[in-house]
């Protein structure tokens, strides 16, 4: 495997997006399983973000850069995981409207200190029937909680893998994505009955 | 809903607004993209067309075109000439809709992708 891209191109190209609150570690996790690649959008800002962000005087001020996540697996035959997160504020919800259609699925990155900052994330993902994962990210200083708590505490139906991880580490990196396609594929067997 | 793709409207395309109306400038003006959405991972192909002598490409989708000999997402083609992802997607539709580059695969919304594939890409994550 290498990060080289082949010179045919991608050929079949899967999109995992990676969610979760402010500072929650989806840049983290996306540099050290992929490629991590340059890639910006624009926000148009609309009145409320605007009353947010101190712009007066500047009126004009409309649109605004941002930088995205984007990380890249290039396999064998043209195979190519696209990972995408973007920012964790509610303000950039927008960009999750056009990330998320036809998405493989998502990765809900949750930090224990502070399990709210994930409801949203969890929330969107349900409604749309995306199949996701929550990865705990187990930070330094924070108390740690079993699984079966932290599931409870973050209400998912038991199918729902709920596992810790590292973003730092590449190996468990993987495995969190490992674990996430274990369950698309589930997630894509109908159930019998 | 707000989406990379909304059309930013007139009032954006102001001089006062300096430098943060000049992805528009590279899109003649134009942020609408017409016809579907394109998703980010659709791959696009060059038609291998020649340019018709009345079509004026802008620098960018020169650039574009090149890179599209072979295939190329549109987050690809993003990072690549370092633009944002809406003008972009600007860009690829005029190329489209003069039958210079293709769509070689929409990477089909909701369609669920098939699990012989998805146990594949396991395996050579497990094998990283
Ligand atoms: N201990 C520990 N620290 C982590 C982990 N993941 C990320 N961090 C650290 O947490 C900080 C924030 O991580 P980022 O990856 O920037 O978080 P983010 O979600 O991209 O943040 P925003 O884009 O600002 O929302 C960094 O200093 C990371 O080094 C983890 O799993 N464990
Ligand atoms: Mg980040």
């Amino acid at each position: 495997m290498s990060f080289a891209r082949s010179d045919d191109g991608p050929r079949i190209a899967l999109k995992i997006l990676v969610a979760g609150g402010f500072g929650v570690g989806k840049t983290t996790l996306v540099g050290s399983v992929s490629e991590i690649r340059p890639l910006r959008t624009e926000e148009f800002l609309t009145d409320a973000s605007v009353g947010v962000d101190d712009t007066r005087g500047v009126e004009a001020k409309t649109t605004t850069t941002v930088a995205m996540d984007f990380g890249r697996i290039t396999m064998r035959d043209g195979v190519v995981l696209y990972l995408f997160g973007t920012p964790g504020q509610d303000r950039f919800w927008f960009m999750w409207n056009e990330l998320a259609r036809g998405a493989l699925g998502a990765v809900v990155l949750a930090d224990t200190r502070r399990l709210t900052a994930s409801f949203a994330s969890i929330d969107y993902f349900e409604q749309r029937d995306i199949p996701f994962v929550v990865a705990v990210n187990c930070f330094e200083g924070a108390h740690r909680y079993s699984l079966e708590e932290i599931r409870d505490a973050l209400d998912v139906d038991p199918q729902v893998p709920v596992v810790t991880c590292d973003a730092r580490d590449r190996e468990s990196a993987k495995h969190v994505l490992i674990s996430l396609i274990e369950h698309a594929v589930q997630h894509s067997v109908p159930a019998p009955g | 809903m707000q989406s990379w793709t909304d059309p930013p409207g007139e009032r954006w395309i102001d001089e006062a607004a300096g430098p943060l109306v000049r992805p528009y400038a590279l899109t003649g003006g134009r942020a609408r993209p017409r016809g579907e959405p394109l998703d980010i991972v659709a791959i696009l192909i060059g038609s291998g067309r020649p340019v018709p002598g009345h079509v004026r490409l802008t620098r960018e989708q020169q650039r574009l075109l090149a890179l599209c000999r072979r295939p190329y997402t549109v987050a690809d083609l993003a990072s690549e000439l370092d633009l944002p992802l809406g003008v972009v997607v600007v860009l690829v539709d005029e190329l489209l809709e003069q039958g210079l580059i293709e769509v070689a695969r929409p990477a089909a919304p909701a369609a669920r992708p098939d699990p012989r594939l998805l146990r594949r890409v396991i395996d050579e994550l497990r094998a990283l």
